[in-house]
């Protein structure tokens, strides 16, 4: 008898893993509890390091779960998980229930609300934006403006907002928010070249294949600045302009400036989806609440319960690159496990 | 009468817009090498002059960059253009031709 895996969820991490599995002749369910597939990827714009086209990323996806092995349930949610005799039972919110020899976890992550960072008036001031909102506009139009419709002069870029901060809950770092401000600050730049474009950073994270090279590029071709220092907060001037301060690390002095668009670069951060279930199947989450791997190195796939496996961002943020590997890696943990 | 109140301390911050950018832009224009420093501090630990005195060749680009350039002239002064910076910067900014840029800026700029 063909063996079956359920995935549950239908970001890339998900769709690649349907994929790679199927390929090796294994059946699977893939359940999005969307409309449809692609996740955050699927309503993102240009990717970073090289301004591709985001769409190409999901619609290659989409083309590969054209299989006899994949069937897809959309705008479906878990009820329930149970586990009889080493096979897993999954209920839906559509009355259905599936038989599945395992489990792979690819829920992904939320994005942190900015408004729980008060001090940066998110939702109050009305040019304050989130790196979301702002990638949502560069999609949909060719200029942008202040709530006003008055073209900016300068925007700022707020590094870290809702990441490394454990006052708004989260520690750890989203590690894709600073490549992110590097290429929407250069997106910007292409659009309203006259205006000035400054990064408040804590830490410049350029880890990532080519994020070093946007970064000096941002600099050299596009004049973007940088400043180290974390923003101690935002207020609005008369005309919808925002005064905001920070300390220049650098030379340790106090700095103000006023900017007339300020871009949060919002963190991500476990999803609701992931911690449900999560507690359901008595997974264990680490500090961060993101899931656990016992062995950080050598098994990052598998959880605390035999049979339930993870894929992309619910164990930690991730770029489009990492999160397509572990994708890969996990096909085949479940592949060895059910065999 | 003696004197009181808050003009005495003079302020600290970096009042950004207020500051005079023409310095930053002219170093730029004539050097643009200058743009990509990371404030990594390289130039300022082999700095004949900085090890030996109070000078910080890396704080003030930064303050250049931010327009803060009160003490300029004073600080720059202390440069003895040996160019050991410019062997050991990881971007390969010429920085001897940045600080003849900048005193050749503050003459015209005074």
């Amino acid at each position: 008898m063909t063996k079956k895996v359920v995935i549950i969820g239908g970001g890339i991490a998900g769709m690649e893993a349907a994929s790679t599995l199927s390929r090796m002749n294994i059946d699977v369910l893939l359940i999005e509890k969307k409309q449809q597939l692609g996740g955050h990827v699927g309503e993102w714009d240009h990717l970073f390091p090289n301004f591709r086209n985001a769409r190409e990323i999901t619609r290659s996806l989409l083309y590969d779960l054209q299989d006899k092995h994949i069937k897809i349930c959309t705008s479906t949610e878990i009820t329930g998980i149970s586990k009889k005799s080493g096979k897993f039972e999954v209920r839906t919110t559509q009355q259905q229930t599936f038989k599945a020899d395992s489990i792979l976890l690819s829920t992904g992550f939320d994005l942190f609300d900015a408004r729980k960072k008060e001090e940066y008036g998110y939702g109050i001031y009305e040019n304050v934006i989130t790196s979301v909102d702002l990638e949502q506009k560069l999609k949909e139009s060719n200029v942008l403006t202040m709530a006003s419709g008055v073209i900016p002069k300068r925007i700022a870029m707020i590094h870290c907002v809702g990441s490394r901060d454990e006052k708004s809950g989260y520690f750890h770092c989203s590690k894709v928010c600073c490549i992110t401000a590097v290429k929407q600050a250069i997106e910007v730049k292409q659009k309203l070249p006259h205006a000035e474009i400054f990064c408040f950073y804590m830490d410049l994270r350029m880890y990532g294949k080519k994020f070093e090279e946007l970064y000096r590029e941002a600099q050299e071709k596009w004049g973007i600045q940088f400043v180290r220092g974390r923003l101690s907060e935002a207020a609005e001037n008369m005309d919808g302009s925002l005064q905001i301060k920070s300390e220049d690390t650098l030379s340790g002095r106090p700095l103000k400036m006023n900017v007339d668009l300020m871009v949060l670069m919002i963190g991500m951060v476990p999803s609701e989806s992931t911690t449900f279930l999560g507690k359901m199947l008595g997974i264990h989450f680490s500090e961060d609440g993101f899931i656990n791997h016992d062995d950080i190195h050598l098994e990052n796939n598998l959880t605390n319960v035999p049979g339930i496996f993870t894929a992309g961002t619910v164990t930690s943020p991730m770029t489009i690159t990492d999160t397509i590997a572990d994708a890969r890696s996990a096909a085949l943990k479940i592949a060895t496990y059910i065999s | 009468m003696k004197e009181f109140g808050f003009s005495i301390t003079k302020d600290r911050q970096i009042d950004y817009d207020q500051n005079d950018h023409r310095l930053l832009n002219f170093v730029l224009e004539n050097e643009p090498s200058f743009i990509v420093c990371i404030s990594c501090g390289g130039c300022t630990a082999t700095c004949s002059a900085g090890n030996l005195i109070d000078f910080n060749i890396r704080k003030l680009n930064i303050l250049i960059r931010r327009g803060e350039t009160e003490d300029l002239e004073r600080e720059i002064n202390k440069c003895m253009l040996c160019g050991k910076c410019m062997l050991v910067c990881p971007r390969g900014i010429n920085t001897r031709n940045v600080i003849l840029k900048i005193k050749e800026a503050i003459q015209k700029f005074r």
